[in-house]
């Protein structure tokens, strides 16, 4: 069964330990002195809560408008408005799957139906062992040896359904296999 | 030889999407295994990308190439001789040589894929730097006439002359003004401003002071998009490099001039390359498009005057004031001066950028640089300028690539993004594509463009499951026609432009009926 984004909270329970409220002041605290509490950095200090927590907890964002001297609505309008912002864990790997024109081009609407088919990921799912999570991205910028698409940040170029299939094996080994 | 023998591999993105570093890791374990002293340099690509990863080895005549090079192929390649191998059959000869790149005219991606983009003095050895240097010996005045008299246009896709938004920027009368780098490239089909960012971060740079010198800004900022990780870290590297240097900070080359740059990460919203929008998510905001007048050139970044030019614009000016704007004017064709680095992408066998004068045609891009399509099949449609450009088919292919013949078409040169579909495309799911796009990425602020693209999509859906096509269609053409004339900007203005030229061109595709017949 897949989830959607919105889900990804009660799928990951007992999964992986939430950010602790602690976790969450800590992490606002200190990126936001790092930036000076200047709100014109707010997109980088939601990057940099982001890379730390593996998401923007909700719980962030009065803690966020406190520091900046904003309201709560400003702060959470900028969260959701930005796709890149989740409110929620995603899973081990992310893999960004382009969804644009040219990679349209050369087959990526078989691949998103592939994963769609063989591993019930739509876009936006995570695995309900929270191993991976699948999102859509317009346009990862390698146009011409596409269909392209970003895993855990690195970009791969000619991808097909066996090369997903890989990337999500690989993600879903027990950890304690894996270490073995 | 008793030196190194100097191997460059690119380490661009799109070469490392195809295992350039595994290729660099090979290199160097089978050149220590065999003992032959060699070192890796990490350049940009040349952009040849169909031969990425593309291996180089310098030797007295020339760069030799190599590639498309698989890391299953570097241990062959030290068999057969590598570093130099002339009879493996990667073994491409001098890179110059290699006809795709010999036969464009590279003036903003000259270095690219030649020097090591972390270097100053790489780049300084191979002429930059003399555009900043012509720039800091004239009146500030001057160095705004000279990108006037070029005849640069923007060229991020509006086309809007560069020189007379600088005029503007520099008559303003403030005590704070800023130079932005719109380095949000969202298009599909667009990967220019990211090659440029990640092979020769310093042209953009030293375009960057240039304006800077030329409108009295002292603060830049480079606005990249978040998906392009390798770009953010190349810039930051390079502006680093830069300010360690002496070119960027409070005394560029002991002139006693200050400029200082700043890389802003974007966050994932197509809507932000709007320069507008773009302008609201560097103040930390939503991007959110602005209502003009006033135009940024007067009241920008935090209200101030504001230069916002694409990563193409600012790196085509170091050219520009280093060998005159005559020498730049003199490539291209009627209104488009200069050199566009055009991009070809999608269904192409030989798929990368080339560089060359307003004018080419597209044929010439698709079949003679871009060996026809990847699959084999026919060309049906080529979407041209991105997401918001027009499907041009494919019997309209001899059309010159300029400005003014495309906006006559009813086209878009856009920023030079070329995407080729081969004919299995459905151009009616094409169409409806461009609405549901627009319906994801639009920031929501006017309601043709939020709501416009949610009717477009769901009649589309409707024409596609073959319901009243003929009404449908109709309605179709009637919202592309408000979204057109009543949008804010160029994504709910321009959204029906693909739409439209699938309707006009492909109109075989629409007619569902058949759909129909077979549900029932």
């Amino acid at each position: 069964m897949s989830v959607t984004p919105d889900d990804r909270s009660a799928s990951l329970a007992g999964a992986d330990a939430p950010a602790t409220t602690d976790d969450v002041a800590a992490a606002v605290a200190d990126v936001c002195a790092a930036h000076g509490d200047r709100p014109d950095a707010l997109i980088e200090m939601l990057h940099a809560i982001q890379a730390r927590l593996g998401h923007v907890p909700p719980q962030a964002e009065p803690l966020i408008a406190a520091r900046l001297n904003r309201s709560r609505a400003e702060i959470h309008g900028v969260v959701s408005f930005y796709h890149d912002f989740h409110t929620a864990p995603a899973g081990r790997r992310v893999i960004k799957l382009c969804r644009a024109e040219a990679c349209q081009a050369v087959g990526c609407e078989d691949l998103a139906n592939h994963l769609h088919r063989a591993h019930r990921l739509g876009s936006g799912a995570t695995t309900p062992d929270a191993a991976v999570t699948v999102e859509d991205a317009y346009c990862l910028g390698n146009c011409a040896l596409g269909p392209a698409a970003l895993v855990d940040g690195e970009l791969q170029g000619r991808v097909t359904a066996e090369r997903l299939d890989r990337w999500i094996a690989e993600a879903r080994i027990p950890r304690g296999e894996a270490a073995e | 030889m008793t030196f190194p023998i100097r191997i460059f591999v690119p380490k661009d993105a799109a070469a490392r999407s195809v295992g350039a570093d595994d290729v660099a890791a090979r290199i160097m374990a089978e050149a220590e295994a065999r003992s032959i002293e060699v070192s890796v340099v990490r350049t940009g690509t040349r952009g040849a990308l169909f031969l990425e990863p593309l291996v180089e080895v310098e030797t007295s005549a020339g760069r030799i190439g190599y590639g498309p090079v698989d890391p299953d192929d570097v241990t062959g390649l030290f068999d057969a001789g590598f570093p130099s191998a002339d009879g493996h059959p990667l073994h491409l000869g001098p890179v110059d040589a290699i006809p795709y790149l010999a036969r464009q005219t590279r003036v903003t991606f000259a270095r690219c894929g030649v020097i090591d983009p972390a270097s100053v003095a790489d780049y300084r050895a191979q002429g930059g730097f003399r555009g900043l240097e012509a720039a800091l010996a004239k009146p500030a005045a001057d160095i705004v006439e000279d990108v006037v008299a070029s005849g640069l246009r923007g060229r991020g896709g509006a086309g809007f002359p560069t020189g007379i938004k600088w005029r503007t920027v520099a008559a303003a009368e403030a005590d704070e003004k800023y130079i932005c780098c719109n380095a949000d490239e969202g298009d599909s089909g667009t990967f220019a401003d990211r090659i440029l960012m990640e092979g020769d971060p310093f042209l953009l740079i030293e375009g960057m002071t240039i304006a800077g010198l030329a409108v009295g800004a002292c603060t830049g900022y480079v606005y990249i998009r978040s998906e392009y990780p390798d770009a953010i870290a190349a810039m930051k590297t390079a502006i680093a490099a830069c300010e360690a240097d002496g070119t960027l900070g409070d005394d560029i080359l002991g002139s006693g001039r200050s400029f200082r740059l700043h890389v802003r990460v974007g966050a994932g919203a197509y809507i932000c390359g709007e320069e507008s929008a773009m302008l609201d998510s560097l103040e930390g905001k939503r991007g959110i498009v602005r209502a003009k007048p006033p135009i940024p050139a007067i009241a920008g970044l935090f209200g101030k005057p504001t230069v916002v030019n694409n990563v193409l614009s600012f790196a085509a000016v170091p050219s520009i004031l280093a060998d005159g704007p005559e020498a730049y004017a003199a490539h291209g064709m009627g209104k488009s001066r200069g050199t566009m680095p055009f991009q070809i992408a999608g269904n192409i066998a030989r798929g990368g950028l080339v560089e060359l004068g307003f004018g080419v045609t597209l044929r010439e891009l698709i079949e003679d640089f871009g060996g026809g399509t990847h699959s084999g099949r026919p060309v049906r449609a080529v979407q041209v300028g991105g997401p918001l450009g027009a499907y041009v088919p494919a019997d309209r292919l001899d059309l010159p690539m300029d400005y003014e013949a495309f906006a006559e078409a009813g086209f878009m040169v856009g920023h030079g993004g070329i995407v080729v579909f081969d004919d299995t495309v459905d151009m009616a799911r094409q169409a409806r594509f461009a609405f549901a796009f627009c319906a994801i990425e639009s920031c929501g602020k006017c309601t043709p463009c939020r709501v416009g693209a949610v009717r477009g999509r769901e009649t589309m859906d409707r024409i596609l499951a073959g319901e009243d096509v003929a009404t449908n269609v109709a309605l179709v053409e009637d919202l592309c026609t408000l979204m057109t004339d009543a949008s804010l900007c160029a994504m709910g203005g321009l959204t029906p432009m693909p739409v439209k030229s699938a309707l006009t061109y492909f109109p075989e595709d629409f007619d569902r009926a058949h759909a129909r017949e077979a549900a029932e």
